[in-house]
């Protein structure tokens, strides 16, 4: 039982919101998030030279070996900076997906070009249809000539536009004698039959509808070549969310420093807001919510290595902590700021755009309230059980 | 980070719950689990058992009696006392007082007090708030003034806990009312079997009587009962306000009142299916649930810094307002759980040895009384109000 950083986790922290706080100035944000791809090359390569987009890869594929900590450590220094580079989706999501799910050939070729910055990826998991549940899936394949053929829609792609990968979640045929069985393939973006609708989201990121009308991909595309992908999926996922959870403790931390020092400096009746009762025990609920919403981040990240239901426990119960934290201090950021949170000049109503995205994204605290409550039954956590 | 116990830790668990199993005399558990009335005796008769086994103080330095534990030991202890359904410790003295007599009492102070606060010899309490020095508590009136060699001592204090039982008051009392007011405070040791000392019964409106208004009338208090300087009392008091953090949270005896909700809300029927199908109860309890796992979470986060020796500090207020939030969502929930269950009053039946045939399930009769109980929590210890003035001005900086 440690809950404390290595000297080397230490050292990323600071690095990390060095960079945010020295080189990623809210300007020069909102300038990158106006133009394509809504993101800045340089300071992908850059993340890349600093050994960001590896900092989870095995050494043999470029990386530093680092885990979840590690993950969550950068996740949250990107939400204090409302970070637009596709860390999430790229590193995250599609290099944590082709770790645990590739072939050793995809590995291979695709993992050390990540890590470099020379590869990007997206996932597309979502349908029109599909909502949160991660099993409906009717994008249909069709073995044909050793390979399959793809049809049907994604929604909802983030970043498929600037990504060289899609990894495609997909229904495998009977024939393959895998009844209900879904797939994952590796897709190239600008693959024939391929067309995609690009749009930006409400918090300036960039996502895309696709169409697949017969993409016809080779056998060595397929990943998890022997089974069901759904429970690869589940975990991706999961380690999705450990992510973004620390994320929205970033941003709901910056948010909430932004919204204190306001009210400490905007004077009403001859004095400082932040003098009235009413609105300092606001700020502590705030405060509170941000702390605890911290803590289930750390629990979630800490629990992605664990047995199944166990994981899931802690990831929905992080995800239900995070919407609801990232709900209040946005809307009350934005409330207490007055008119002033209104504009968009200020950065309070990006931080809760942002922190409004997360909390939908990979289900809502609704949902996984009811996924905790299903799953029922178990100790608080483990040290409920007296450790193991 | 890492969220798995050492092998260490988990021996040390292990010998901590099976000397709780053995050592818990018989019945006690059904008290416990069931809520019913502890007597003085139960208090006192498990605290001596702790005594004899050399874990009656874990937070006291080792040549006082402590026991030396790492706080993640401390922890670990006081989760396997209350998963095992041990009476709480009381606090006064061992957790309370006992810390400021260690640091600010003399070597005189010391031995008369420290031992007969580790045997359970003394019970103590706690006289702070005054009829009318509640939330403004440095507004308090009740004066000492200095005669000889002793005090003479009238006033009164209210809301004492358990005050009936108690052999020694710690209270802060004006000795000076010229300055600011917190200048003019001491903190000062009273027994409570001297003459003037009259303990009044409070009853709250659950039916219990835990609470007492105590008088003092022309009360002579030895000047030697006086802790530290004269005007330091509210120094000494926000020095004990730190170390009433110890189980504060109270994770694990909320981890049991959540199990038991989990029970009743399936054996309870809602016109065929248990409540606990019913999806919208489904939702409130695991709500609280997740509530309750970042509770932990944040107590092991803080825990793992003072193992880091930083020193605890304002953030104990948050546990204690996410707490008693916690305690009283379960206690509001349980009676939720029971339906038209909850309705019967059967004082009788929140105590030990009552055999009568009780009106509906066993377990019906002290859940609501619990629940009216338990609105106290988000009052004592400093008003959750006021623990939110407490971060907003030493964590937020308002």
């Amino acid at each position: 039982m440690d809950l404390s950083y290595t000297p080397e986790q230490d050292m990323l922290r600071d690095s990390a919101l060095r960079f945010v706080r020295e080189a990623y100035p809210f300007d020069a944000r909102r300038a990158a998030a106006a133009t394509e791809p809504g993101y800045r090359g340089g300071i992908w390569q850059q993340f890349a030279d600093l050994g960001w987009l590896g900092a989870t890869l095995p050494e043999d594929f470029g990386g530093t070996s680092g885990g979840a900590v590690e993950t969550m450590i950068l996740m949250e220094a990107f939400g204090r900076g409302l970070v637009l580079e596709p860390y999430l989706w790229s590193v995250v999501m599609g290099g944590g997906l082709i770790l645990r799910a590739g072939t050793a050939a995809q590995k291979s070729e695709i993992l050390p070009a990540l890590a470099a910055g020379e590869c990007r990826l997206a996932f597309a998991f979502v349908e029109p249809g599909s909502r949160y549940d991660l099993a409906h899936v009717e994008l249909a394949t069709e073995p044909r000539d050793g390979g399959f053929v793809l049809t049907g829609r994604k929604s909802l792609v983030y970043h498929a536009a600037s990504a060289d990968r899609i990894i495609v979640s997909a229904r495998l045929t009977v024939a393959l004698g895998e009844a209900n069985g879904i797939g994952l393939f590796l897709v190239f973006d600008g693959a024939e039959g391929l067309s995609r609708r690009d749009y930006k989201t409400q918090d300036d990121g960039r996502a895309s509808d696709l169409t697949f009308e017969g993409v016809a991909v080779p056998a060595e595309a397929r990943m998890v070549p022997d089974g069901d992908a759904l429970a690869q999926i589940e975990l991706a996922v999961d380690t999705g969310i450990a992510a973004i959870c620390a994320e929205a403790v970033g941003a709901m931390g910056a948010l909430r420093e932004i919204t204190l020092e306001y009210l400490r400096t905007r004077e009403q009746f001859g004095r400082p807001i932040g003098t009235f009762q009413v609105l300092q025990h606001r700020m502590v609920d705030l405060f509170m919510a941000e702390e605890e919403a911290r803590s289930m981040a750390i629990l979630a990240a800490l629990s992605l290595d664990r047995p199944v239901a166990e994981r899931k426990r802690a990831v929905s119960a992080a995800k239900v902590a995070a919407g609801r934290a990232g709900r209040l201090i946005g809307q009350e950021a934005v409330q207490l700021h007055g008119g002033m949170g209104m504009t968009d000049e200020l950065s309070v109503g990006h931080y809760f755009k942002r922190l409004t995205l997360i909390g939908s994204m990979f289900g809502d605290a609704s949902h996984h309230l009811k996924e905790f409550a299903a799953l029922g039954g178990g100790p608080a956590n483990r040290a409920a059980e007296g450790g193991d | 980070m890492d969220l798995t116990y050492t092998d260490a830790d988990n021996a040390f668990r292990a010998e901590v719950r099976s000397f709780v199993a053995a050592e818990l005399p018989a019945g006690f558990r059904h008290k416990v689990e069931n809520g019913l009335y502890l007597e003085k005796d139960d208090y006192v008769r498990w605290q001596k058992i702790l005594y004899r086994k050399g874990w009656m103080a874990p937070a006291w330095p080792v040549e006082y009696g402590g026991t030396g534990w790492t706080p993640l030991q401390k922890h670990i202890f006081d989760e396997e006392c209350a998963l095992g359904a041990a009476p709480p410790v009381i606090n006064f003295g061992v957790n309370m007082v006992a810390p400021v007599i260690i640091e600010f009492g003399t070597e005189a102070q010391k031995q008369q007090y420290l031992p007969r606060i580790l045997s359970s010899e003394d019970w103590w309490c706690q006289g702070y708030s005054e009829p009318n020095a509640g939330s403004d508590l440095a507004s308090l009136t009740m004066r000492a003034e200095r005669e000889g060699d002793t005090y003479l001592v009238n006033g009164a204090k209210t809301w004492t806990t358990l005050a009936q039982h108690a052999d020694m008051i710690f209270c802060l009392v004006r000795t000076d009312s010229s300055g600011k007011k917190q200048e003019g405070i001491s903190f000062l040791l009273i027994d409570m079997t001297s003459p003037g000392v009259t303990v009044r019964p409070i009853v709250t409106f659950d039916g219990s009587q835990e609470i007492n208004e105590v008088f003092f009338e022309d009360v002579r208090v030895p000047a030697g009962n006086l802790i530290g300087e004269e005007g330091m009392g509210w120094t000494y008091a926000k020095f004990l306000l730190g170390h009433e953090r110890t189980g504060i949270a109270q994770v694990a005896r909320s981890k049991r009142q959540l199990q038991r909700l989990k029970e009743i809300s399936r054996a309870e029927q809602a016109g065929g299916p248990p409540v606990a199908d019913d999806p919208a109860f489904a939702a409130k309890i695991a709500e609280v649930e997740i509530a309750l796992m970042a509770l932990e979470m944040t107590e092991l986060r803080f825990l793992s810094d003072e193992g880091a020796g930083r020193a605890p500090g304002p953030e104990s207020s948050i546990l204690k307002i996410r707490g008693t939030e916690i305690q009283q969502t379960l206690t509001e929930l349980l009676v939720e759980a029971l339906g038209y269950h909850a309705h019967p009053w059967l004082p009788e039946a929140v105590r030990e040895g009552w055999n009568e045939e009780p009106v509906g399930p066993d377990y019906a009769a002290p859940i609501a009384p619990r629940y009216f109980n338990w609105r106290k929590a988000s009052i004592y210890g400093g008003s959750n109000e006021i623990q939110k003035n407490i971060i907003a001005k030493m964590v937020l900086g308002l």
